[in-house]
């Protein structure tokens, strides 16, 4: 009954301190920071897609900027050729959760071992990152997008208000967006692993034999997972190419690895973790880029190892050991 | 007056390469009936066993569960037909508390509260219940068969396969065991599959021996352990 209010309480502290948030930081923060603190945010949604789909589905997905690319892109031609970004939104959602299901229904019904799944999903990535980078010339194009190759869509239009093309919103309010994008995606995650599906994926993710004997589907658990994860990581490809730009590095190895480690670093199975840490790891590499002497990447590099020796279960994980063994000891000196 | 069979297998054969392991048995279970399998090691009791729960795909044969051909079905789609399966080694979910190993196999059947009654139910019986809020990994060997024989039987499934349900119990364990497979016997058909011979005369009134994966015998168990040629497959080890 303690742990159910206790979590009622840091839910409602969650939801009301992040909308709260959304509103006051872009009234004290410049604009620079609440441009950065928005891509930062697309980022971390991105991280939360994989932290779902690695950390309680347990489909290590090497692939997850497949779905990111994915959805950034299709937003920009969506955006491009509709004129209005409305329609962007549900087509940069749609576009790689299909893809997701397409990918996962030959991967999971063909019953990949999970090596082969790591394999299979970064060899597709890689395949798209090739692909969008020889599409270079005038007659590759949807509709009035052209795909630009290497350069990418570099006039990717910014949000606007609804049914009005015209009408851009500003950087505050993609801001605001943002943060309630991250918030709905968070507490989704969080209502989804209370569901019978999130338990069976969760069961499947411990020992899916076990799982398949009691007469789960574990293939259609795991495929479901594996496409609501591609869309999230749609929709973080989306906040990221209308604050930024679309072109193939978003399917790289830069961002393909970036996302596991900070899941890793933020707590593999948890969902605050996974977006505290990308958060955090990407101003901690933005300051490092600043110093001029140190190679973010290997510094990022060192921070994983040091991670998975010393704080393997990752930060958000150790945060609430420190926290529960501190309100341990002050009732413990309560009471003597 | 014959009972119905519940399983019928004809001709079920499994091969790995140029390996026999399961060669053209034939098997009946009649619905309500206990059976027990032994046989010496390598005789193709786990892998008949796997061929029944789905595990592994027979080379040839038909299985019959209930009217149903589920020869070469996936284990879910058998164990939605009312099987339940505890495998040879305890599989369980070992970073869940018990009571949500047990629920989640009620779960798969009974809506939300009728699977917390359930789970609730079994976990007394088991006489686990101070257990339910440890995590299965943390539990010893025996804790954890009967977390499994719990998650098995909170479908109430028709059919139950038990593959050494008793491997690494202690003897007052052992006891409680069959006492509780008795128990669950008088409502259901079981097939158990197991090396312990004290354990077998507990539970078993017929027993089908396995050898070079064929029916060497098959009949009441005092008369089947008793008969030289089993005493012979167990090569000198005391059949009591």
């Amino acid at each position: 009954m303690r742990a159910r209010r206790w979590r009622l309480i840091g839910f409602l502290a969650l939801l009301l301190g992040g909308v709260a948030f959304a509103f006051g930081f872009p009234a004290f923060a410049s604009l620079h920071a609440t441009i950065q603190l928005t891509n930062a945010l697309a980022l971390a949604l991105f991280a939360l897609s994989l932290a779902l789909v690695w950390g309680f589905g347990g489909i290590l997905c090497f692939g997850q900027a497949a779905f990111f690319g994915l959805g950034a892109y299709a937003y920009a031609i969506a955006a491009i050729n509709f004129g209005d970004t409305t329609f962007a939104w549900p087509t940069a959602i749609l576009v790689p959760a299909a893809f997701a299901a397409a990918l996962g229904y030959f991967m999971f019904y063909g019953r990949l071992s999970d090596v082969y799944l790591g394999v299979v999903t970064l060899t597709v990535t890689l395949i798209l990152f090739q692909l969008f980078n020889s599409t270079a010339g005038p007659e590759y194009r949807i509709g009035d997008a052209r795909l630009g190759g290497f350069n990418g869509i570099p006039s990717t239009p910014p949000l606007n208000v609804p049914f009005d093309g015209r009408a851009y919103l500003s950087p505050e309010s993609i801001f605001v967006i943002a943060v309630l994008v991250l918030l709905a995606a968070l507490f989704g995650c969080l209502w989804l692993l209370r569901t019978r599906f999130g338990r069976v994926l969760v069961s499947i993710r411990e020992n899916p034999l076990r799982a398949e004997l009691l007469g789960y589907d574990v293939r259609v658990h795991k495929l479901a997972a594996f496409t609501i994860g591609g869309g999230m990581a749609g929709l973080a490809g989306l906040l990221f190419a209308q604050n930024v730009l679309v072109n193939p590095a978003l399917f790289s190895l830069l961002y393909t690895a970036q996302v596991i480690i900070w899941v890793i670093v933020g707590g593999l199975g948890t969902l605050v973790g996974p977006i505290l840490g990308s958060i955090g790891l990407q101003y901690v590499m933005a300051w490092l880029g600043t110093l001029g002497w140190i190679n973010p990447n290997l510094a990022l590099g060192v921070i994983l190892v040091a991670f998975v020796l010393f704080v393997p279960r990752g930060l958000w994980p150790l945060l609430v050991k420190v926290v529960t063994h501190g309100r341990r000891l002050v009732r413990g000196n309560g009471t003597s | 007056m014959t009972v119905a069979p519940i399983l019928e297998i004809r001709k079920l054969t499994k091969r790995f390469g140029g390996v026999t392991a399961v060669d053209g048995v034939d098997f009946t279970l009649a619905d309500g009936e206990l059976r027990c399998l032994i046989g010496p090691n390598g005789a193709g009791k786990s892998t008949f066993f796997n061929c029944l729960s789905g595990q592994l795909a027979p080379t040839s044969g038909a299985v019959h569960l209930d009217g149903h051909d589920i020869s070469g079905w996936p284990s879910h789609a058998i164990a939605r037909l009312g099987v339940g399966i505890k495998t040879q080694v305890p599989s369980v979910f070992d970073g869940l508390e018990v009571r949500e190993n047990v629920w989640l196999a009620a779960r798969r059947r009974y809506n939300a509260r009728e699977a917390k009654e359930r789970c609730d139910e079994l976990l007394t019986r088991l006489n686990i219940q101070s257990l339910a809020a440890h995590m299965v990994g943390e539990l010893a060997h025996g804790q954890r068969q009967l977390v499994e024989i719990g998650m098995v039987i909170a479908s109430d499934p028709r059919l139950i396969l038990l593959d050494e349900p008793a491997a690494g119990m202690s003897r007052d364990e052992v006891a409680r065991l069959a006492a509780l497979i008795s128990e669950i016997a008088r409502e259901r058909s079981l097939i158990v599959v197991d090396h312990d011979m004290r354990f077998i005369r507990m539970i078993a009134e017929t027993v089908t021996v396995f050898h070079q994966g064929r029916v060497l015998i098959e009949g009441e168990v005092d008369k089947v352990l008793a008969d030289a040629m089993v005493k012979d497959v167990y090569l000198g080890k005391q059949v009591v």
